[in-house]
């Protein structure tokens, strides 16, 4: 490895698409979505509104390592399957 | 192929010769031949590129740079106003590492409005990362985009280049020159290879946010750029000379500097005037050489200190001026001396907005700057005219109704 | 039929990223990369998606991402637009990518509607997308030209005295092939203009309003429930134009042709903090009744555009 950028000559501010570009972005969360299987019907609109991209569209599946709990799918979902819970001290 | 043209059509000819394939420009006096004659030889049939017809210089340098990321080779030409007015742009360029040739037809910054020729405009674009070159000859101008372009794709160069002409002085006079073939630049210059491109094969971000953790280096970059551009200039000119066959200095030009006492230095076509000079001052007996400076970036540090230990005293003009300071070129030539050579500088100002400089004028003061008796920085052509005079007069009106 | 079952799962926008809570640019382009697929180069003038995309050297987006100056969206797009035109022509590439310009209101409705307009002008081929968000959200939520009337910013602090631009119309004026208003709340209405957009060749503007949680004071859950109230005050109307013709779509065109009841503009407002220094004062009724004549006027004159109201 080079040590020092004389060696490495060149360097500009290229960057790579990296999920989890600012970490692991559910330790901001306040509220948790949690889902009740029982009442999910599947309709995708808490996919479809997501603006993290951390619910999946096969099987609604919530990505606690980056959901920051904005509460918008709990918010929408028409069969109030998603509740907020309030996350435990870390 | 031998052409009887204005600098600014050589400039296009020279775009075209170079198989520039994108050419964003909004027009500025003294500037708007070079893109007329780019926008006519695409709509003849004569040049395969686009052109875009932009509203603003801010945009012309946006669009150059994003044509660039895209892979392809892309030019611009402004001057002026043009210039100051595209400046963040021509700072994203640099820092972008977009390897772009842009001609600069030197021009006074107003106000008062003043079209001429000085070398105010690129001069205060001094600090952008920009590789700058200034022309002394309509042949040069040619030469200069050509190996323009080789300099600034080369990969450990990726810094933009200007080329600067004198307004009027070069832009609009015409002359013989020679253009090289097509077929025979493309083998001295073959299409442009970038290192790194906007490829939805492999997408990245460009130009992201840079945190100060790693801010530092991506601008010490640019300066290791900068140096191997010293080296980069040096073969390109020389292999340029031996394919074409023309010379022009690399990052100096020096004539009769080796047994001169005093050398002047200088820019652009006020070079071409000072070699008058030293033709008629030699005859007078005076040994004076000239030492014309033709990258201003990477500026010539180890020439001017070479210089330093061969002369006994250096004039150097500046067709600029910075405020509050003294002459542009002159600050910096000091500074490469600093600690290598005590030689005596002085700095000479003439031409700004275009004033003509004779060659009589230079000699006085280059005689005079070997007798001792110019002072540091002179304003050669200073004088008050007629028209200041009415202008004192409305002066004093004003003293009257303001008080 | 498009719907949401028939919507790409693949995600472009990468999660994890810089965003605020409940940001209504990151969930645009998600939906906008569904429409696009990956065969694109996204322009983005600075405006919160600059940080919201994340930091060097990483990045949220998947697609190949320039960043440029405030002011140079509409040019930096026509340059990558020619560069790709060239090398198409060298044969280096079959299929020219689509160019996609993202910026928000402050790079659309102020510093960068000169290359905007001057893009628009010379026909050049990309989709212009504005994320309006009625102010300067990234530096701290201050005026734009899009700040509605009554509206606080930290640059109004006894909210905006102007009524906001319409530079959609301003848009139609440039007579481009493709104009079209979007809303997170419609996010199907919002895919089908995308993928028409790309399939149109010439200048195409599309322009979502995007509530802003942190801006326009609300709490982030909120985001969809602001833009469809934005929509059935008519505060927001949907509609796209085409061919000189505009259609409206969605909700307004419901509440066009009467089949729904347009709410009143004060539900709107009351769901946000930024009215209510406005809506406390005496004036707040005035501020109010010119909101509603805005929104009549702004019916009123897209009605010009749509041949059965002619």
């Amino acid at each position: 490895m080079a040590e020092s950028i004389e060696e490495i000559e060149f360097i500009t501010s290229l960057s790579r698409p990296t999920k989890g570009c600012a970490g692991d972005t559910g330790e901001w969360r306040v509220f948790r979505p949690v889902k009740d299987e029982t009442k999910c019907n599947n309709c995708l609109i808490c996919w479809i509104y997501c603006p993290e991209a951390c619910i999946s569209k096969s099987d609604i599946e919530i990505d606690y390592q980056y959901c920051k709990g904005c509460g918008i799918c709990a918010e929408e979902c028409p069969t109030k399957a998603i509740v907020m819970v309030k996350e435990e001290k870390r | 192929m031998r052409v009887l043209e204005t600098g600014n059509h050589l400039v296009a000819l020279a775009v075209r010769a170079a198989g520039v394939e994108v050419v964003p420009a909004y027009p500025i006096t003294p500037q708007t031949q070079v893109i007329e004659k780019v926008a006519e030889l695409i709509a003849g049939g004569h040049m395969d590129a686009e052109y875009i017809p932009v509203e603003s210089e801010h945009s012309a340098c946006a669009a150059l740079i994003a044509a660039s990321l895209t892979g392809a080779r892309a030019f611009s030409a402004t001057s002026a106003h043009g210039l100051a007015y595209m400046h963040e742009m021509v700072h994203f360029a640099a820092g972008i590492r977009a390897p772009v040739v842009m001609a600069n037809i030197n021009r006074a910054l107003g106000p008062g409005w003043n079209i001429w020729c000085d070398h105010q405009d690129s001069i205060s674009q001094r600090d952008t990362g920009w590789l700058q070159i200034y022309v002394a000859s309509h042949q040069e101008v040619i030469d200069s985009v050509i190996q323009g372009f080789k300099i600034t794709e080369n990969w450990s160069v990726m810094l933009p280049l200007m080329v600067n002409l004198d307004a009027f002085v070069l832009s609009h006079t015409y002359t013989d020159a020679e253009v090289p073939e097509i077929e025979e630049v493309r083998e001295f210059l073959p299409p442009y290879k970038p290192r790194w491109k906007l490829d939805p094969r492999f997408p990245v971000t460009h130009g992201s946010v840079v945190y100060p953790d790693d801010f530092s280096e991506t601008r010490q970059s640019m300066q290791i750029g900068q140096n191997n551009a010293r080296r980069v200039i040096k073969e390109v000119c020389r292999d340029y000379a031996e394919v074409f066959g023309r010379w022009h200095g690399d990052m100096v030009e020096e004539y009769l500097i080796d047994d001169a006492e005093i050398a002047i230095v200088a820019m652009g076509t006020l070079a071409s005037e000072s070699r008058v000079v030293v033709d008629v001052l030699r005859q007078e007996g005076l040994r004076v050489g000239l030492f014309r400076i033709r990258f201003f970036r990477p500026f010539p540090i180890e020439e001017i200190r070479s210089l330093g230990e061969r002369v006994k005293s250096i004039l150097v003009i500046d067709r600029n001026y910075s405020y509050g300071m003294e002459g542009a070129v002159f600050t910096e030539l000091k500074g490469a001396l600093y600690g290598f050579s005590n030689v005596p500088v002085r700095n000479l100002i003439v031409g700004l907005g275009g004033r003509d400089v004779s060659y009589e004028l230079i000699a006085d003061m280059t005689r005079k700057a070997i007798s001792g008796e110019l002072g540091e920085i002179t304003w050669g052509d200073s004088r008050i005219t007629p028209s200041h005079r009415v202008t004192l007069e409305c002066l004093e009106e004003f003293k009257k109704l303001l008080g | 039929m498009v719907t949401l079952k028939s919507l790409p799962e693949e995600e472009l926008f990468l999660a994890g990223s810089t965003a605020c809570h409940g940001c209504p640019s990151s969930l645009a382009l998600r939906i906008a990369f569904k429409a696009l697929g990956s065969n694109m180069v996204l322009i983005v003038v600075a405006s919160c998606t600059s940080v919201l995309q994340g930091s060097y050297p990483l990045s949220a987006i998947n697609v190949p991402l320039l960043n440029i100056a405030f002011a140079a969206g509409g040019a930096g797009a026509s340059g990558a637009v020619a560069g790709f035109k060239a090398l198409k022509k060298r044969g280096e590439i079959e299929e020219e990518p689509t160019v996609v310009m993202w910026g928000g209101d402050g790079g659309t409705y102020d510093i960068g509607i000169q290359s905007l307009s001057g893009a628009a002008e010379r026909e050049t081929n990309f989709i212009y997308f504005c994320y309006n968000n009625e102010m300067y959200s990234n530096t701290g939520t201050q005026r734009s030209g899009a700040t509605p009337l009554g509206a606080w910013t930290t640059t109004t602090p006894a909210g905006k005295h102007q009524h906001r631009k319409d530079i959609a119309q301003i848009m139609i004026a440039h007579r481009i092939p493709y104009v079209a208003t979007v809303s997170l709340a419609y996010p199907l209405d919002f895919y089908q203009k995308m993928q028409k957009a790309k399939s149109i060749v010439g200048t195409k503007y599309i322009e979502l309003l995007a509530p802003c949680p942190p801006g326009w004071k609300f709490p982030s859950s909120k985001t969809i429930e602001v833009s469809r109230l934005a929509v059935q005050s008519g505060m927001w109307l949907l509609y796209e134009h085409e061919n000189g013709e505009t259609r409206f779509t969605a909700a307004t065109k419901k509440i066009i042709e009467g089949k729904v009841k347009k709410r009143p503009v004060k539900e709107y407002l009351e769901m946000q903090g930024r009215f209510r220094p406005v809506l406390e004062k005496p004036e707040g009724k005035e501020a109010e009744d010119l909101l509603e004549k805005e929104v009549t006027e702004s019916i009123r004159r897209l009605k010009g555009w749509v041949p059965e109201y002619i």
